[in-house]
């Protein structure tokens, strides 16, 4: 470099000192499933992350941006790890991600700690919405019940007057069946919980057949989606007993399933095929860019992309003031344009969101969702009142 | 209880049960004869249902799919019997259980890497995709076309071992090694043979399980350790002990799964039942296991060795 550089140099970093943006670069911390069985989950995340910071043009909210990725495994002690890391070494300004509800669940002791602005993209769970809320935690996906309990109110107002449930047996199962059953009020035939990982349901297919119930309900994430869809399909069930679930026909698992989902119903708050001029983008673009189609873990790792985008322009660059940063959070969550719809923070940092019902169905030779109806508009979570923040 | 209810999950025990067969029969050859433990079994079994919905995916047909896990899986057993096995021999188990594990580690890797962490896809053949009626109830095709192979595989695995004479020195071998080499017979290509007919067989459970279940990275391990309960109730290294024990585990298993529940109702209350009937369920088949264990140290069909 020649003296004339350097002193062009000197001068550009004097100005830039002396500029309120001081904070020349914003660093994001980006935590979730990147190996074993859940990867697709993270892979997703990333990818949706990483598509709206290129948008951006490698910045957000006109700072150049500095993504660390990291691979929480599925672990929790891993995800606690990884947060400290991010908070003690790289001093990053916000953790996006931040995985699973349990991983999410063994990081928020440091969160709360360190006041560092963090937005889950992936889990809401119960104590963070109620009684371990804190003001720079935020949800940017659901409060965990919200989807099982737009399915409930679907299936009450469809009028289905008994209910066949079905949930692997874990924290997230009970909850999503107890999400359910606090909006339908029908009778529930049985409540079955099968093994964690469970790969044939075979045995559980016969009961459900000889239960002689109206509908069903289920919830399995990821392969046990699979494997439940297919072998319903397979057994004929699919067009005798109307399917609903949550998680479980969705983008991830649309690539394994295509026509065996047909007829399925599912309540989410986001899906590629939700009409709005914000998800058209998205989904075209994410198409265009990673040859698939995004599923709602892209979808919410996105909207966090936008969030923080409104947010560091709101403190113009200036994250080092992490409860002013947290705040211009909340606010920037009513302000962007959600690729789901309406979108809002609520008092609890959990999101103020509409669930839409949405089904499989074949259109011109392809397999294609397309939404049916919305259950819940503008949600709020159950567990609001037990939240301290005023 | 209804016959309509009991029949479907006998079906379902027995279909469970002849999947494992094909899995637990090479792991039992491959650990009776040669002493040696195979983890990586499961990934054999993993790596066909991946070859074959390549080979679907490719082209179409369904045959093509089985042939090419099948053949890929032979392939891939020779290789690393060559490669990996062949020199572990005369290590004791603990270098084989490491060798092998890592292998796991490096399969479920490999694939993700080729093709990506999502579920991959393979359904089920056209002609198979209704129901059939059995006394009363309809199950699905698919489903019964695999207990018909199963059921095929293990006759003729039965006519391998008792009327050939590969099935003879393989017999031989499991009782005494040492005397089969010592008579002039290549034991390296025995060893080698019976390990890619083994991978063979898991790489066509591999296509049979394809269309039911979700072709992913790690698919193997679960199966993996039931084929493991299996042959130790079984009987380690005896063909017709697999096949007795596969059908025993495949049974309770299901049987367990669809009736434990529904009996501890009676007993208790609804929500303790609900909350214990799936966890005794999951547990029978390594109570199962241990009662052997414990009654039965050789397994329940034991070959002749002493």
């Amino acid at each position: 470099m020649d003296s004339h550089n350097r002193a062009l140099a000197a001068l550009a970093a004097l100005a830039l000192a002396a500029s309120p943006l001081a904070n020349a670069e914003v660093k994001i911390g980006l935590s979730a499933p990147l190996s074993g069985s859940q990867a697709v989950v993270g892979q997703d995340q990333v990818d949706g992350f990483m598509l709206a910071i290129e948008q951006f043009g490698k910045k957000l909210g006109g700072q150049q941006v500095t993504v660390i990725k990291e691979d929480d495994q599925l672990k929790p002690e891993i995800g606690n790890q990884i947060t400290r890391k991010f908070i003690d070494k790289e001093k990053v300004d916000a953790i996006v991600g931040l995985g699973f509800s349990n991983v999410l669940m063994a990081s928020l002791k440091p969160l709360v700690e360190s006041g560092t602005v963090a937005i889950a993209t992936n889990a809401g769970p119960s104590l963070i919405a109620g009684a371990n809320c804190a003001p720079n935690v935020f949800s940017m996906a659901w409060q965990n019940d919200g989807a099982a309990e737009s399915m409930g109110k679907f299936v009450q107002d469809k009028g289905y007057k008994r209910i066949y449930l079905m949930a692997p047996n874990y924290q997230a199962g009970k909850d999503m069946l107890a999400g359910f059953k606090r909006y339908y009020k029908g009778e529930v035939v049985d409540e079955v919980y099968t093994q964690v990982g469970q790969t044939d349901y075979s045995a559980e297919l016969a009961q459900l057949q000889a239960s002689k119930t109206d509908a069903v309900f289920a919830f399995y994430p990821g392969g046990m989606g699979v494997n439940y869809i297919r072998q319903l399909s397979q057994a004929g069930l699919l067009n005798k007993i109307p399917n609903f679930s949550v998680f479980t026909v969705d983008g991830t698992t649309m690539p394994a399933l295509r026509d065996a989902a047909i007829g399925t119903i599912s309540g989410a708050m986001w899906d590629a095929s939700l009409d709005n001029p914000e998800n058209r983008n998205f989904v075209s673009a994410f198409e265009v860019k990673y040859n698939r189609t995004p599923s709602e873990y892209a979808a919410t790792a996105y909207d966090a992309a936008q969030v923080l985008d409104v947010a560091i322009r709101k403190v113009n660059g200036k994250t080092s003031d992490k409860k002013a940063f947290a705040s211009a959070v909340k606010a920037a969550g009513q302000e962007f344009k959600s690729v789901r719809g309406p979108f809002q923070f609520n008092i609890n940092n959990m999101p103020i969101q509409n669930y839409y019902a949405f089904e499989v169905v074949k259109d011109g030779g392809k397999t294609v969702t397309r939404q049916i109806g919305t259950p819940l508009s503008k949600h709020k979570d159950a567990y609001l009142s037990k939240c301290g923040i005023k | 209880m209804a016959m309509t209810l009991i029949l479907p999950q006998l079906l379902n025990g027995l279909q469970y049960g002849v999947l494992l067969f094909l899995l637990a029969a090479g792991l039992t050859l491959v650990f009776g004869i040669m002493s040696f433990v195979n983890l990586a079994h499961g990934s054999l079994y993993m790596m066909g249902a991946y070859f074959a919905a390549t080979a679907f995916n490719l082209t179409g047909s369904f045959l093509l799919a089985v042939l090419a896990a099948v053949g890929g899986c032979i392939i891939l057993g020779f290789l690393i019997e060559k490669l990996a096995v062949s020199k572990l021999y005369s290590r004791d188990h603990l270098d084989h259980v490491l060798a092998t594990f890592g292998m796991v580690l490096f399969f479920n890797e490999i694939t993700r890497i080729i093709w990506g962490p999502q579920p991959y896809f393979l359904p089920v053949p056209a002609f198979l995709e209704n129901t059939v009626s059995l006394f009363g109830i309809n199950y699905p095709a698919y489903r019964f076309a695999i207990i018909v192979v199963g059921l095929a595989v293990a006759v003729g695995a039965h006519l391998l071992m008792h009327k050939t004479r590969l099935g003879m020195l393989i017999r031989a071998g499991s009782v005494n090694p040492k005397m089969v080499g010592a008579l002039g017979v290549n034991i390296q290509f025995l060893n080698a043979l019976l390990f890619a007919l083994g991978a063979a067989l898991a790489g066509l459970a591999g296509v049979m399980a394809g269309p039911i279940l979700s072709i992913q990275s790690g698919m193997g391990e679960p199966v993996l350790i039931t084929a493991l309960v299996v042959i130790v109730i079984g009987g380690i290294g005896s063909v017709s002990g697999a096949f007795y024990a596969s059908l025993i585990v495949g049974i309770a298993d299901t049987m367990g799964r669809a009736f434990l529940p529904m009996l501890l109702r009676e007993l208790m209350s609804r929500e303790v039942a609900t909350a214990a009937g799936p966890a005794l369920a999951s547990m029978l088949v390594y109570v199962l296991m241990a009662v052997v264990l414990a009654v039965r140290p050789q397994g329940l069909f034991p070959t002749g060795r002493t």
